[in-house]
């Protein structure tokens, strides 16, 4: 596939790159210390930093990912919304956000330093750094190959590029300038796709027009009828649908464990929350976030279901092919972009797909230079200097935390292997990290050995789950089963949600035990605002009941309801 | 902070958008939207969408800082 952009496409691909560099160097006279640079000086209003909030996650992987899976699994993929992220989200902003915001922590990891230990804080903040490098890194390599493949581009000087935009920007505006940018992004995304929606949709008929068409996608892969277009009808069994999950591996797994230990612990969403101007800004964040995330599926995965509707009806020749001649998903939205813009909307829709690469980089290094500085640097190397030394390292590791993520770019285009093994990794370190948090909070005998101990329990219990059960007709290696083929699992992703199941329960469990048998350490006094039952009732401000969050996020929990039922 | 987040996205979609509808109007009944958008002339439309979002940004700045007056 190879793409022709004009001269009005490459214009605004250009001014896009001036406003988002302007904004870096509008608010250099803003950062004045390391809270300004980090932290945004906690100044930001609670509309800016939800935006934000959904839109460092809306990187690259999110946007080509879910449109691959629209067209893989159909309108199954929308659990990762409507199951997965919005509860996780309503969660995080009622439950969680009070100690996060209220304990002045600056970053995730601190706050399991204040409520736990030392250990648990260095474990969780040394594998999160190394972790959003790599990860900032994939961005890097995913955008250089895509344009790569699509317009003939520079791999290098696509890297180079990206690198450097990136770069200017956090290095003279610190974390407000990646928000702003995530916001422009934001609007840049909606607006840029929503044409290619309507467009798309009324290509095929509608809704109903759609549903008719795949059909015969769903028949051809020997699935009932519906199963590209019923999110809940099929989930029975494991065996009934494309993605290879029940409905109790999907709720608990990917529901449950996976997304809540993403949108409630991952420092690179809630540094987005922390930033916001009050208490109050900062527990509407993620339900801010949550109503635009909520219809989401319409952008993202709603094209991939039309891809592969036209895929099929237009004699399987629409998505272009892979080796195996099987549609080589991750090309969904750009065939789906080439297919109905024009020159002129392209460079819109195009430059909506670079501002999603360029903010999942930016989301990570600003996450990356906050833990480093005040988890790492701060606390082992350099502890007790001046703020003005701190902002100086901040700007620092924002230069070497792109060096590295060139590093790891350059890492995955020469060793794909490396790379899956490492997100492998994390995800044995990750997957029980929401057990320590929900104990952390609502528990005030969890200690720090058990905390510490129960996460490297739970690593294990992943490594070793993994070890034991693989997906039919997988290789035994990086897909599992080094230990023997002891559970088979009908999908990848079954076996990846009950991998979570198993890291979840484990640290729990070992959480609890160790913590009876280890003594406290922190007083009572020492975890005021760090656990709910010690914590005194959050005054909610004088605000009207409409705009408290526990209204906003019941409406939102309705709401999703709502859309699960209707796509029933 | 004193810096309105919406003066520069009212800018630049205000910009995006009359250039699209200006593209749009040049190049009204070429064949590209036959091809591409279902001969919908799309350039246009979207780009009067964009324009009208990117001034409504711009006229809440506006408003905004008539209402807190002048900061430096």
């Amino acid at each position: 596939m190879h793409i022709q952009l004009g001269g009005i496409d490459y214009a605004i691909l250009l001014i896009y790159f001036a406003f988002v560099l302007s904004i870096g160097w509008v608010l250099k006279r803003y950062m004045k210390g390391s809270t300004d640079f980090f932290l945004s000086g906690r100044s930001i209003p609670a509309w800016v930093t939800g935006l934000a909030f959904l839109s460092a996650n809306l990187g690259a992987q999110e946007v080509i990912g879910m449109a691959a899976s629209g067209a893989k699994y159909g309108i199954m993929t929308s659990h990762f919304y409507w199951v997965g992220a919005i509860p996780a989200m309503v969660f995080l902003a009622i439950f969680m956000m009070p100690f996060y915001y209220g304990s002045r922590a600056r970053s995730v990891p601190e706050y399991l330093k204040l409520r736990f230990d030392e250990k648990t804080r260095g474990f969780n903040a040394i594998s999160f750094a190394v972790m959003t490098v790599f990860s900032s890194g994939i961005s890097m390599h995913a955008l250089a190959k895509l344009m790569e493949t699509l317009l003939g581009w520079n791999y290098n000087g696509c890297i180079a590029v990206s690198a450097f935009i990136v770069l200017a920007y956090i290095f003279l505006g610190g974390l407000t300038s990646a928000i702003y940018n995530e916001v422009l992004q934001f609007f840049m995304i909606v607006l840029g796709f929503a044409p290619l929606v309507f467009l798309a949709l009324k290509d095929v008929g509608g809704w109903a027009g759609l549903q008719q068409k795949l059909i015969p996608v769903a028949e051809g892969q020997h699935f009932a009828a519906g199963t590209w277009s019923d999110s809940w009808k099929h989930m029975n069994s494991a065996l009934d649908n494309p993605m290879g999950v029940g409905w109790f591996g999907m709720v608990m797994g990917l529901g449950f464990v996976l997304s809540f230990g993403y949108w409630c612990t991952d420092f690179l969403v809630i540094q987005r929350a922390m930033a916001a101007n009050s208490m109050s800004a900062a527990r509407r964040t993620p339900l801010i976030a949550a109503i635009p995330k909520m219809l989401f599926p319409a952008l993202v995965i709603l094209p991939g279901m039309i891809a592969i509707a036209l895929h099929s009806s237009g004699g399987n020749s629409f998505l272009p092919l892979g080796k195996d001649g099987t549609p080589d998903y991750n090309l969904t939205i750009p065939t789906m972009l080439v297919k109905y813009f024009p020159t002129g909307l392209l460079g819109i829709g195009f430059t909506a797909l670079m501002a999603s690469f360029m903010s999942g980089m930016a989301g990570n290094v600003t996450a990356f230079n906050t833990v480093w500085t005040y988890d790492i640097y701060q606390s082992y190397i350099a502890p007790k200097k001046s703020d003005t030394h701190y902002l100086w390292m901040g700007r620092m590791a924002t230069v070497f935390g792109i060096g590295l993520s060139i590093g790891a770019a350059y890492l995955a285009s020469a060793f794909n292997n490396i790379m899956d093994m490492l997100q492998l990794v994390f995800g044995f370190v990750n997957a029980p990290l929401f057990a320590t948090f929900l104990l952390g909070m609502f528990w005030r005998r969890a200690t720090g050995h058990g905390a510490f101990f129960g996460l490297l329990g739970g690593t294990a219990g992943a490594a070793i789950f993994h070890g034991l059960a693989i997906s039919e007709g997988a290789h035994a290696g990086i897909k599992g089963g080094w230990l023997g083929r002891h559970l088979i699992f009908h999908s990848e992703m079954g076996q990846n949600f009950w991998m979570a199941i198993v890291a979840w329960t484990s640290c729990f469990i070992l959480t609890i035990i160790i913590s009876v048998a280890t003594k406290r350490k922190k007083t009572d006094e020492e975890l005021k605002g760090l656990v709910y039952a010690l914590t005194p009732k959050q005054k909610t401000e004088s605000e009207p009941w409409y705009m408290q969050p526990v209204t906003i996020g019941i409406l939102v929990l309705v709401a999703t309801l709502l859309l699960n039922l209707i796509f029933w | 902070m004193n810096f309105d987040l919406r003066l520069p996205i009212g800018l630049m979609f205000s910009l995006f958008g009359a250039m699209l509808a200006i593209f749009g109007a040049a190049t009204a009944n070429k064949e590209m939207y036959e091809k591409h958008s279902l001969g919908i002339n799309i350039n246009l439309g979207w780009g009067l969408v964009l324009l009208a979002f990117g001034l409504f940004m711009l006229l809440m700045t506006w408003r905004a800082s008539r209402k807190h007056g002048k900061r430096p």
